[in-house]
């Protein structure tokens, strides 16, 4: 490797590399993420379960709420890279819109699933 | 085995058509055989792309009953059915010039741009620099430089027909070679050429140019050994 400062016209390259390696480590977290949550869900429903029940286990437990608040991180850090690329090649938008949004979907994803964790750990149903 | 092909060969450029030929059958008969028949005996007008006929150039490939080929080295038995049809195009995801031949400036426009050239540092004054043949660069090396340039990955994969910036298979498997040239010092320039928008990160992992490479190459490996180095690269603050 020579030596060479990065500078602003290697953004993109850098910025691209980025997204590949977040996706990456996204995906290995949500690998790890689904098994658990879906061994924990067919555990937890073996003699049917109401919603009252759930929210009896889930609010005040912030362990529940720390492993769905990573779930959902690496949800809002993986989907966008992979819907960038499809609107890209099979939607026909542009770099800068494509890009534009998976950021929109990014927020939209770590917004509306963070609030869902906080709606069913906060004590008393907050949120 | 019909004792004659029913041959159907793209005429025109981008707007054209097929025009339908009778073939003579023959035992060990090779698809550019097949052309060459129709160009000699039965449409002199035309145009198709060869010249060593043995699998060493390049220059034959085509579009043969739906997937790409290189021509010579292909027999007729091993494409055709018992219906004895087939059908020849001209290489997809690039322009045609006329009939079965297509314009490879952009294809090789793309090595260029992947930094295709070896850049080195010793003179013809020099001695040689010895490289260890097993050494993990020199057998990664190894593993893609026998690409001919045939243009049927390139062909091949969906990610170059979406995206026809893309620098495609044959390219970066030509960087990967490079990359793994230990006396090659254009390296940061190389890995920032094949990092961007349309470069290595693009790739969906498909493996059609694997699977269709004549040469049995494997530009998918390439390119995950590019994306992984990449990273590196980027992690390290050297992109």
């Amino acid at each position: 490797m020579s030596a060479s400062t990065p500078d602003a016209t290697h953004a993109p390259a850098i910025a691209q590399a980025r997204r590949w390696y977040w996706q990456r480590i996204s995906a290995m977290v949500l690998a790890l993420c689904v098994l658990i949550h879906l061994a924990v869900m067919v555990y937890a429903v073996r003699g049917g379960l109401s919603a009252a029940e759930i929210l009896g286990r889930t609010q005040g437990n912030w362990a529940f709420g720390a492993f769905y608040a990573i779930f959902v991180v690496a949800c809002a850090a993986h989907v966008p890279v992979g819907v960038a690329n499809i609107a890209r090649e099979w939607w026909g938008l542009g770099e800068r819109a494509a890009r534009a949004l998976s950021l929109a979907l990014a927020l939209l994803l770590l917004v509306t699933g963070l609030r869902a964790v906080l709606a069913v750990v906060a004590p008393g149903g907050a949120a | 085995m019909t004792a004659t092909l029913e041959v159907k060969v793209w005429r025109g450029k981008s707007q054209g058509g097929f025009s339908a030929y009778a073939v003579p059958r023959q035992g060990s008969q090779t698809v550019l055989d097949v052309v060459t028949h129709i160009q000699r005996h039965l449409e002199p007008t035309l145009s198709y792309r060869f010249a060593c006929r043995v699998g060493m150039c390049g220059s034959c490939a085509m579009t043969v009953n739906g997937l790409a080929r290189w021509t010579c080295r292909t027999h007729v038995t091993k494409v055709v059915g018992n219906d004895g049809r087939l059908e020849i195009a001209p290489l997809a995801n690039l322009p045609v010039i006329k009939d079965l031949a297509t314009d490879m400036t952009e294809f090789f426009d793309k090595w260029a741009r992947a930094k295709g050239q070896f850049k080195g540092t010793r003179s013809r004054h020099d001695d040689f620099e010895r490289i260890e043949p097993a050494s993990a660069e020199r057998v990664a090396a190894n593993a893609g430089i026998e690409c001919i340039g045939c243009g049927v990955c390139h062909a091949s994969c969906d990610v170059v027909a979406w995206r026809p910036d893309y620098l495609g298979p044959a390219a970066l498997n030509r960087a990967w070679t490079l990359v793994n040239d230990v006396r090659d010092v254009n390296q940061a320039e190389r890995l920032r050429a094949v990092a961007g928008d349309a470069g290595c990160h693009a790739c969906h992992t498909q493996g059609s140019c694997t699977e269709r490479c004549p040469k049995q190459l494997a530009p998918t490996l390439a390119i995950a050994g590019l994306k992984r180095k990449v990273a590196k690269a980027a992690v390290r603050g050297e992109l």
